[in-house]
């Protein structure tokens, strides 16, 4: 239970990453699977060969950076789809991790696991004092946790962020206040994807091992929280949204947690996550969430614009010359 | 100030949807100017203000605002010299953003966006005299989200984002044709009077021959591509519906002329 508690927490820096892509950018990531686990691959290689293990969890995050440039630049200045331009980072990322776990394997160039079970990790000053697996611990790694959340909602609140925001929002109306929405683009999904890959290696180090296919499915676990977090402490501004991603990931740790008690194998998982997600996408729509409205908030959701009658009647045309068809023919974006 | 000088624009070249959308359309805006731009379906207006905006890039012809070439310069970059209010209420506004937020993002039109707060005290202050000017109360809901405005609350607080920062150039395109007659007549007054304290060099597209005659200091009425007609100052005041659908009907005939006389 604990245990599940922690990991959840630690989760949910992976889950504020995907926040960022998928809720305020609006671009469903799939580029997670893989830099999460080269998150995890970097650090695990650079703890293995002896280095600091906060360096190798940052660069780990580095990496992660890198991972969600590439995907961003494929999108955007490739004008590649979106999903497809995750897809295609994660499924080149596959190579590239099991080449990184290589560098730390003597007598190969190819890993598809690095063990961590006897060296020093981020953990490690919290095993020493026996805090590891308490609620002191858990305690100590939701102050870090909420600690980046701050960051997140801080940076949000900057000029770059209200951009970012309004990329994800309205992205023609943004260009036309001078804002280049490929450049937004590209920096978020590095930052969301440096979140997430420091969330590999955080999770490497905290199960004491890397391998190659912990990502599987990982696109999943974000949504679920993200997700879930938001159904129930809902949206309505920012530092609600980031703790409900934060507070959905622990949520799924304690579902997961529950449904392996109740007698599911941990191959099972993918379904109940998947089936998690569904449900959580399904019930709010079913008017389930909304009959506990203290809990839900209102969320960002947005009435049609002629719903409101705050300003008169809904707009219609005041000419009848068919001023309402477009008078040229769309170029595409 | 902004010089149209020839520009050509194709719509699907070289295959039956083919549409010549800009031919030859050469137009100049002195520092002041506010023309409107009429014509039917198709004319090419839209095309004209997405072509000077850098949201099409056109086939031949240059763009130059204060004596500056701007063909190549992508959309995001030409925005600091050019403000657009669009016809879908939804297009000119972010709608989960609030209405300081918009304001905000409209504020930094061109310059840096770094990590400063985006908002504070002073900045809502302005946002707040700004906002009273129009005249819809909006200024006590500064932290409302926009998506929660009615159309004309939309439009109005789009064209005080456009015209926030005193763009070189104001782009408006049929930006009261999507709202009811109370509405766009409240927002054509908005447009005025913007314009005019901004002393904001404007190009506007409408259909509404009537609010083309009340607004801006000259005219000019696009067919198929081409400008057919200009009327300078001294020419537009003494314009009236009539006259411009006679003109109208001349031009139409005229090509239909050409037409038959090629086919």
């Amino acid at each position: 239970m604990i245990g599940a508690l922690e990991l959840g927490i630690i989760y949910g820096v992976m889950a504020l990453g995907v926040y960022l892509t998928f809720r305020v950018l609006n671009f469903p990531d799939l580029t997670v699977d893989g830099s999460f686990t080269t998150g995890a691959a970097v650090a695990a290689a650079m703890i293995t060969n002896g280095q600091n293990p906060v360096i190798a969890t940052l660069a780990g995050g580095g990496a992660g950076l890198i991972a969600g440039a590439v995907t961003g630049v494929l999108h955007t200045k490739g004008r590649i789809d979106g999903l497809l331009a995750g897809i295609l980072t994660m499924i080149a990322l596959w190579s590239v991790n099991l080449r990184i776990m290589g560098t730390a394997k003597e007598g190969s160039t190819v890993a598809a696991n690095l063990p961590l079970l006897r060296a020093d990790t981020v953990y490690t000053p919290l095993r020493d004092a026996g805090l590891l697996r308490t609620w002191a611990g858990v305690a100590v790694l939701f102050v870090a946790v909420m600690a980046l959340k701050l960051i997140v909602d801080w940076f949000l609140s900057t000029k770059l962020g209200l951009a970012i925001q309004a990329t994800g929002d309205n992205g023609p109306m943004i260009r036309s206040f001078g804002v280049s929405t490929d450049g937004t683009t590209i920096l978020t999904l590095a930052v969301s994807n440096g979140f997430v890959a420091a969330c590999g290696a955080l999770v490497a180090q905290y199960q004491g091992f890397a391998d190659i296919s912990m990502g599987i499915g990982l696109i999943l676990v974000g949504l679920a929280s993200v997700i879930l977090g938001q159904a129930v402490l809902g949206q309505r501004f920012i530092w609600v949204s980031t703790f409900a991603v934060v507070f959905g990931a622990v949520l799924y740790r304690l579902i997961i947690f529950y449904a392996m008690r109740v007698g599911l194998d941990p191959n099972d998982m993918k379904l109940v996550t998947a089936a998690l997600v569904v449900l959580a996408l399904l019930l709010p729509r079913w008017g389930f969430l909304k009959r506990i409205p203290s809990l839900r908030g209102r969320g960002g959701k947005v009435p049609p614009r002629d719903a409101p009658p705050a300003d008169g009647p809904a707009p219609s045309v005041d000419e009848p010359v068919g001023a309402t068809a477009a008078t040229t023919p769309g170029e595409g974006k | 100030m902004l010089v149209i000088d020839s520009l050509f624009k194709t719509f699907f070249p070289g295959s039956v949807n083919e549409r010549r959308a800009l031919v030859d359309v050469s137009l100049t805006l002195e520092e002041g100017d506010f023309v409107t731009v009429i014509g039917s379906n198709g004319a090419g207006k839209s095309t004209l203000l997405n072509a000077v905006s850098g949201r099409y890039t056109a086939d031949a012809g240059t763009i130059s605002i204060d004596n500056r070439t701007v063909n190549r310069l992508k959309e995001h970059r030409r925005a600091r010299y050019i403000g657009r209010v669009f016809q879908d209420p939804m297009a000119g506004t972010a709608p989960n953003l609030t209405i300081e937020q918009n304001l905000a993002l409209a504020e930094r039109r061109g310059l840096s966006r770094g990590l400063g707060p985006s908002l504070g005290a002073k900045r809502r202050e302005r946002f707040r005299t700004e906002l009273r000017a129009l005249e819809l109360g909006l200024e006590d809901r500064l932290s409302a989200k926009v998506g929660l405005l009615s159309g004309g609350q939309r439009q109005a607080l789009s064209l005080l984002m456009a015209g926030f920062t005193k763009p070189r150039i104001l782009l408006l395109d049929e930006h009261t044709a999507a709202l009811d007659p109370q509405r766009a007549a409240l927002v054509a007054h908005l447009t005025e009077t913007i314009v005019a304290q901004g002393r904001l060099t404007t190009l506007m597209v409408t259909h509404n021959m009537e609010q083309a005659l009340a607004l801006g200091n000259r005219l000019v009425m696009m067919h198929e591509g081409r400008i057919v007609f200009e009327a300078s100052a001294d020419e537009k005041k003494k314009l009236t519906v009539p006259l411009l659908l006679d003109e109208f009907a001349k031009i139409k005939g005229a090509t239909f002329d050409d037409r038959a006389l090629l086919n």
